[in-house]
């Protein structure tokens, strides 16, 4: 059974949101996982928060609440490659 | 260097404060994300995966070690203490907050700098030689007129919304470094038989979707009618591009469907109609913008043969740097450096606030505090003394920024890709830093010469794969990453070429070992000092595929 996650940017500085229990968390764990219908509901919602939210849209998820798509996962845990500033300090 | 007027700072504070206003409507809802997208992004300010992304323009790649400081100032206090250069001599920075843009357009106007027609339907920052002006080769100094384009093209009201944006590269030297031919419309300094300066116009070439060599729409252009004339094809264009379907909308689909002869004639008579050859820019106002790129006051030095060949025999890295990263330059006694910005397994184009600091230093102590941004995600120093490029070189070293591969297999072009880029289908960095490993070795890499490679993580080829000598190109294969190579892309003006696909997509490591194979065939069919691109054009695609099929 496909099971979906929502998510969005964060209007004022472009984060990745996840649509969790309480509005909306930064955080994967705390997203709330959903059957297809409830995720259109919820993305129909975040249109009503335009000052909060950009972009909302649903995305599959595994049992484990992780995104099936690669491109999903780097935008749940940033960039695949240390910026070269961090390699410096490595 | 061009120093603003009275009117490009008011023309900032201006913009500055409209986008103020305009975020601080967005924030409490007065604007809605439809309405503030155009806007935002005519300053330059993306929303991209993981957040907004600013794009600020290096007008024609040429920058001041006092601009340098300014970009570090902003990846050091809004950003996440990096920056990106592009591939078309612009930078980059990837975690800007939306609340903090005001500001650092303000940082950034404070250094003469902005974002401006960084994005959008418009005529976008002008691309040149990165050598201008002080390469061996130069016929022209292309920067007064790629400065006159700049000002008569910002803000242009008739040209504001066009069809889809439209890129301009202008080249004055022999060599042609600005890629003319894969531009919406390239210029290329010439003289003609009367000594005259003026331009070899070609039209409707690009990358994307559908890769194109521009065609020549006229032989010689008189300089100083060049406005005129950019107008008429501008406005032609503007009548006629397709706003229905942006994958038609750039001018090389146009071109395509009308056909040359009959988009020249076109040009000409809207040229005619609005005054022809008499539209010229004033011989003042040239020599005006000209004096700010006057030749500097180089000392009289002779070359330093003797020293250079002493440090080149004592020192191997030196040598080896000496070996890729030098250009000849016009003045006795200097030379033109390239700075490479591709470490072994770095991220092509990234550079940390610190270094770019410390580059300004150097530019100021090295190179009359002048340097340039390439379209290879490179820095230039283009005025460094030659009894100074072994000191030059110890404090690039200490940086971590000596890397001798400039036009080496490792000096690896590549577009942010999938960790960074919405539109992405497969990420760009990690392979660039994987075939940088690969070849990292000193003999490797002059074994095999020159050679470009580039990598795109999609059909928009912002990583310019199609005129790589080795291209990948990522692509989507059920929702996982895939890579296509191609081979024998040039983009050069006397040679342009597109590359050949070689066949169906591979996996990263299989592509990685496709790189591989590649080099492999070339070292082993190259007669005598073949370059790879010279034995490709002379054996083809087949004995390279033939090769990569029997290897998966
Ligand atoms: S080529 Fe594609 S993936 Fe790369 S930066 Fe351009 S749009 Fe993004």
């Amino acid at each position: 059974m496909t099971q979906q996650i929502v998510t969005a940017s964060r209007l004022a500085d472009g984060r990745v949101l996840f649509r969790a229990p309480e509005g909306w968390s930064t955080d994967i764990h705390d997203a709330l996982v959903f059957t297809p219908e409830e995720a259109a509901a919820a993305v129909t919602r975040a249109q009503g928060e335009p000052t909060r939210v950009v972009g909302a849209y649903a995305v599959d998820v595994d049992d484990a609440g992780l995104p099936l798509l690669g491109r999903e996962r780097i935008r749940v845990f940033g960039p695949t490659v240390a910026p070269y500033a961090a390699q410096l300090e490595a | 260097m061009y120093q603003y007027d009275t009117f490009d700072h008011q023309l900032l504070a201006d913009r500055v404060a409209e986008f103020s206003d305009q975020v601080d409507r967005r924030l409490t809802g007065a604007l809605t994300e439809d309405q503030f997208r155009p806007l935002r992004l005519m300053n330059g300010l993306y929303l991209e995966m993981h957040a907004y992304m600013l794009r600020v323009a290096i007008p024609y790649g040429v920058l001041s070690s006092r601009q340098l400081r300014g970009l570090a100032a902003v990846a050091r206090t809004w950003d996440k203490g990096y920056g990106h250069f592009t591939t078309r001599q612009n930078i980059q920075f990837n975690w800007p907050r939306l609340t903090d843009v005001p500001a650092i357009l303000q940082a950034l106007a404070d250094v003469e700098m902005h974002a401006i027609q960084t994005s959008g339907a418009c005529i976008r920052n002008v691309t040149i030689d990165p050598f201008a002006g002080v390469a061996g080769d130069e016929i022209a100094d292309p920067r007064p007129w790629a400065e006159i384009i700049r000002q008569w093209s910002t803000l242009h009201p008739e040209f504001t919304f066009l069809p889809r944006k439209f890129k301009i590269a202008i080249s004055g030297a022999i060599e042609d470094r600005a890629a003319v031919r894969f531009h919406d419309i390239g210029l290329r300094v010439i003289r003609n038989d009367a000594g005259d300066l003026g331009f070899r116009v070609w039209v409707g070439g690009g990358l994307g979707r559908t890769p194109r060599v521009a065609r020549e729409l006229r032989p010689f252009l008189p300089a100083a009618q060049i406005l005129g004339y950019l107008e008429a094809a501008l406005r032609v264009y503007n009548l006629h591009g397709r706003r229905d379907n942006k994958y038609k909308a750039r001018i090389k689909i146009l071109v395509d469907e009308i056909g040359i002869d009959a988009y020249r004639d076109q040009v000409e008579a809207e040229w005619h109609a609005a005054g022809g050859p008499a539209l010229v820019v004033p011989e003042a106002e040239i020599a005006r913008v000209a004096d700010f790129f006057a030749v500097p006051d180089y000392v009289t030095l002779p070359d330093a043969t003797v020293e250079l060949a002493r440090w080149r025999g004592a020192d191997s890295g030196f040598d080896a740097w000496m070996g890729t990263n030098i250009l000849t330059h016009r003045a006795p006694g200097y030379a033109a450096v390239t700075v490479s910005l591709k470490p072994v397994g770095g991220i092509p184009g990234d550079i940390t606030a610190d270094q770019m600091d410390a580059m300004a230093d150097l530019a100021d102590r090295y190179s009359l505090g002048e340097l340039r941004a390439t379209k290879e995600q490179n820095l230039v120093l283009p005025n460094v003394r030659q009894d100074q490029l072994h000191a030059l070189w110890s404090a690039l070293r200490s940086l971590g920024l000596e890397t001798a591969n400039k036009g080496r297999v490792t000096d690896i072009i590549s577009c942010p890709g999938q960790d960074y880029c919405s539109l992405a289908n497969a990420r760009s960095i990690p392979m660039a830093q994987e075939i940088s490993r690969r070849f990292a070795d000193r003999r490797r890499l002059d074994t095999l010469g020159p050679i470009t490679l580039n990598v795109s993580g999609c059909i928009n080829a912002c990583g310019h794969h199609h005129v790589g000598n080795i291209g990948l190109l990522g692509v989507d294969k059920r929702g996982a990453e895939a890579y296509q190579l191609v081979l024998g892309g040039d983009a050069g003006e006397a040679d342009s070429s597109i590359a050949q696909i070689t066949g169906r997509a591979m996996t990263a490591e299989e592509a990685v070992d496709a790189v591989e194979v590649t080099a492999a065939v070339y070292l082993d069919r190259r007669q005598d000092a073949e370059t790879f691109i010279q034995t490709f054009r002379r054996i083809g695609v087949t004995p390279f595929k033939e090769a990569i099929d029997a290897a998966r």
